[in-house]
């Protein structure tokens, strides 16, 4: 992503400078050529030229749309992760970064990654508003409470990059600061292996639906007071009522702490809330167990 | 003129009531002169404090909860209390009768009380300050503003919300005035353009300012109350926040920006002594910014999680509201051509704001592409961006306009060639403090940080450095200001040779503006007519 973003910033430095520069020359070249001199104590007033006006009018539309276009294409793909990449959990909050990788390794304000590998970046705050921005990487994305954003990257040189937070957050913001700590595939392999608990995030989420008790109503073959969870990810509800919803991370989210925000058509809203019961971290873990039983599914069916 | 010196606004009466009380526009714009040079040098002084500080990486000099304080203030005391109503309601006040060739505005008496709801704004503010100040950025971003930080937050935002009356008030007043007590034969198209922006302004005092007082009144009473607004621990929404909070803020930059324009129309047509280039154009860019300025407040928030879709639009529409600047910068370039061109301090920084405010413009393209601005966003780049706008742009004309009037307003000349200099030192120092902010937001520093990684110290010494000689550059017209109201010479009622109305009555005016009611028969800046063929002082007026 980088060379993109850097190609149409230095375009429009380009740009910049060119019409910086045209403007500067002609106050410059206008001012000494027509400085007040005796005998020509007034200016001469050209009547408007309604052509002149239409093409400078005309001409930054043009160039702004451009770079609309441009600037357009750029951001589609740095909002849509490929298939594929490594689904990394990040939980902000005054003033560190919690990550968790898929198999299970918790990282502050460290994250271990692969070169050659998108890595996503699913996101929430416990507190306040902040923001995850390396700048080797022309990433930025908001940390927000009470949601998920989301944001991707690919390291192409091994190598550590600085992560910053870059929305104000309190008093030590500037020192919300960590590192993306780039390595090859295999020593990424190794890092993985050392010190791992050997518990991965959607097993860890597991033995938590299982501690909670959510195994209770949400069996798999949906025969008790809950829906089956099996394959649900990715998927469209149908909701009482009629309306239907995507059940992305956002969903299962807020259907652990507001379960009766979205009621699923067939089922009566009896759900407890978990709100208070689970943290933000416990909830990525319970999504990804939610998410791993969709690749069951999905591979049980090949 | 036989013996007895001539009466007029400043000297019919010393006393400190009839100041106080006084319902003269003129007068008024004198309270509000004190009053905001005042706040500009309590911001300017946090602004010193923030340059020491990062001079170094580390945060040595002061604690990070201090710092935090520190741009918070500057923020807050530049923008609402300095910016906001610097040229409206100086100038604006000043000039707005005497350009229509009124007595006064229409509503004298809301114009005092305009002025005093400021002031009570204003001093819930410095308590604030006084009692251990906030520490929340001028934007106020809930749920640290509401809910986490442990600063004056109320109190602030109480004086926000108190002075924002005053900016409804005083936009109000200058509509009526502007559509009711225009001079015969003053027609829309014969107004200066300066009257055109402070009317598009107006507008916006009108329909932005409600909301954010509002908005800011919903974050004290979500501290107060504990209500679930914007906390999501709560059930409200953090991001709807700063959706309330630019709509009106986005608006609130081109408060800040379009009396400047309307300012620099009125510089360029009397030193170049040239008529405008395209009139209707710049007369009509000023209301298409106000109407599409509304439009584009979503791009502070490309990151914040809105759709992408959300993003694209504000994008697009982003770009859009640049043409009408860009118009404006052309015609003004092009008023330039064959003018008779002088270069007394007005025309310097006058055309200083030119270059400013077109390379503050050009940046603003940078982040209106949304794939650039993903990086630059919350950096140095940003507040680079918008000092360009707002210093380099609305000082620069603030300034230029002051030296200007100065005559009218004091019937005294400043001292010329230290003013030059003065301006010179402006923009050279003010171009060392913003422009290595570009490269630092660049290269991945963001706002806000008490502290900072070592590489980024060259650029930000660099700034400091810049802020110094700026701090010189805006001390010298203070000064120099001061000592010609008594020392300067005395001005005469139209020392620049300029055209328009308010230089057609004596300096300083008397308090009810013209003794005799004009008729406007001309259009407006029509250097190649004679003065007598563009106003004719017909009627008899009363004192």
């Amino acid at each position: 992503m980088a060379p993109r973003v850097d190609a149409l910033f230095y375009f429009l430095v380009a740009l910049s400078l060119f019409f910086g520069l045209l403007i500067a020359f002609l106050i410059v070249y206008f001012a000494v050529k027509y400085r007040r001199r005796p005998g020509r104590e007034r200016g001469v007033s050209t009547e408007a030229n309604v052509w002149l006006e239409i093409f400078w009018t005309a001409a930054p539309l043009g160039i702004t749309m451009v770079l609309f276009f441009w600037g357009a294409t750029i951001f589609f793909d740095q909002t849509r992760p490929p298939l594929g990449a490594i689904d990394i959990a990040v939980v902000g909050r005054q003033w560190m970064w919690k990550l968790q990788h898929p198999e299970g390794q918790r990282e502050i304000d460290e994250l271990h990654v692969p070169v050659g590998r998108p890595v996503k970046l699913t996101m929430t705050s416990e507190d306040v508003i902040h923001s995850f921005f390396v700048p080797a990487f022309r990433i930025k994305m908001d940390v927000i409470p009470g949601r998920y954003t989301t944001a991707w990257f690919e390291a192409t040189k091994e190598g550590e990059y600085r992560i910053l937070c870059s929305q104000y957050c309190g008093t030590q913001h500037a020192g919300m600061l960590g590192r993306v700590v780039a390595m090859t595939p295999t020593d990424y392999q190794q890092w993985l292996g050392g010190g791992a608990t050997g518990v991965s995030a959607a097993q860890a989420g597991q033995n938590l639906f299982l501690r909670l008790g959510c195994a209770t109503c949400h069996k798999p073959d949906g025969t008790s007071q809950g829906p089956s969870l099996a394959g649900l990810f990715g998927k469209t509800v149908k909701l009482q009522g009629g309306g239907t919803v995507v059940a992305d991370e956002g969903y299962i989210r807020e259907s652990i702490l507001d379960p009766h925000a979205k009621i699923v058509a067939g089922f009566q809203p009896v759900m407890p809330t978990f709100k208070g019961l689970v943290s933000e971290e416990g909830i990525l873990q319970l999504i990804a167990y939610i998410k791993s039983l969709g690749q069951q599914e999905r591979t049980a069916a090949k | 003129m036989n013996g007895a010196p001539r009466e007029h606004y400043l000297n019919v009466d010393y006393g400190v009531r009839s100041w106080l009380f006084t319902t003269d526009h003129k007068r008024i714009a004198w309270l509000y002169l004190l009053s905001v040079t005042l706040f500009f040098f309590v911001g300017g002084f946090f602004a010193t404090l923030i340059r020491l500080e990062l001079m170094t990486p580390q945060g040595d000099l002061v604690q990070a909860e201090t710092y935090n304080k520190f741009f918070t203030m500057h923020g807050v005391t530049m923008i609402f209390f300095f910016l906001i109503p610097a040229i409206p309601a100086v100038l604006g006040n000043f000039l707005v009768p005497m350009m229509v060739g009124a007595r006064d505005l229409a509503f004298p008496r809301l114009n005092l009380a305009s002025w005093y709801i400021f002031i009570l704004g204003g001093l819930f503010t410095l308590a604030a300050a006084a009692a251990g100040g906030v520490d929340t950025g001028w934007t106020f971003y809930t749920p640290y503003s509401s809910i986490y930080s442990n600063t004056h937050v109320a109190l602030t935002v109480v004086g926000i919300f108190i002075t924002g009356f005053s900016s409804i008030l005083t936009g109000l007043n200058f509509i009526v005035t502007i559509h009711k007590m225009r001079a015969p034969g003053l027609t829309w198209f014969r107004l200066p353009l300066f009257i055109w922006a402070i009317y598009a302004t107006s507008i916006i005092f009108i329909l932005g300012t409600p909301v954010i007082a509002v908005t800011l009144l919903l974050v004290a009473l979500e501290r107060v109350f504990n209500l679930g607004i914007f906390d999501p621990a709560r059930g409200g929404d953090p991001v709807l926040f700063q959706h309330l909070f630019w709509f009106y803020s986005h608006p609130a930059v081109y408060i800040m920006v379009l009396p400047a324009m309307g300012v620099e129309s009125e510089l360029v047509t009397a030193f170049a002594r040239r008529r405008i280039f395209g009139y209707s154009f710049v007369a009509f860019s000023s209301v298409a910014i106000a109407v599409i300025g509304f439009l584009v407040w979503g791009h502070h928030m490309f990151v914040a999680g809105q759709s992408v879709h959300a993003g694209l639009i504000f994008s697009f529409l982003s770009f859009l509201v640049a043409i009408p600047s860009a118009i404006k910068v052309f015609n003004w370039t092009a008023t330039l051509h064959r003018g008779s061109i002088s270069y007394d301090a007005p025309m310097l920084y006058a055309l200083g704001f030119i270059g400013l405010f077109t390379i503050g413009g050009l940046t603003g393209l940078f982040l209106a592409s949304v794939g650039v601005d993903v990086h630059v966003h919350d950096t140095y780049f940003v507040i680079a961006h918008f000092h360009y706008i707002m210093v380099g742009g609305s000082v620069m004309a603030y300034l230029g306009g002051i030296h200007f009037w100065w005559p009218k307003m004091t019937g005294r000349t400043y001292p010329e060639p230290v003013a030059r200099i003065a301006a010179l030192v402006v923009f050279l120092g003010f171009n060392l403090t913003f422009f290595p902010q570009f490269v630092l937001g660049y290269l991945g520093m963001p706002r806000r940080y008490h502290a900072y990684p070592p590489e980024f110290q060259v650029l930000n010494v660099m700034s400091s450095a810049g802020a110094s000689i700026l701090a010189v550059g805006y001390l010298l017209p203070l000064i120099y200001l001061i000592w010609s109201l008594r020392y300067g010479r005395v001005a005469g009622r139209n020392p620049w040779g300029a055209w328009g109305l308010e230089w057609q009555t004596p300096s300083p005016p008397p308090t009810h503006n013209f003794d005799v009611v004009p008729r406007v028969v001309a259009e407006a800046y029509a250097y190649d007519k004679e003065p007598e063929e563009v106003y004719e002082f017909v009627s008899p007026g009363r004192a």
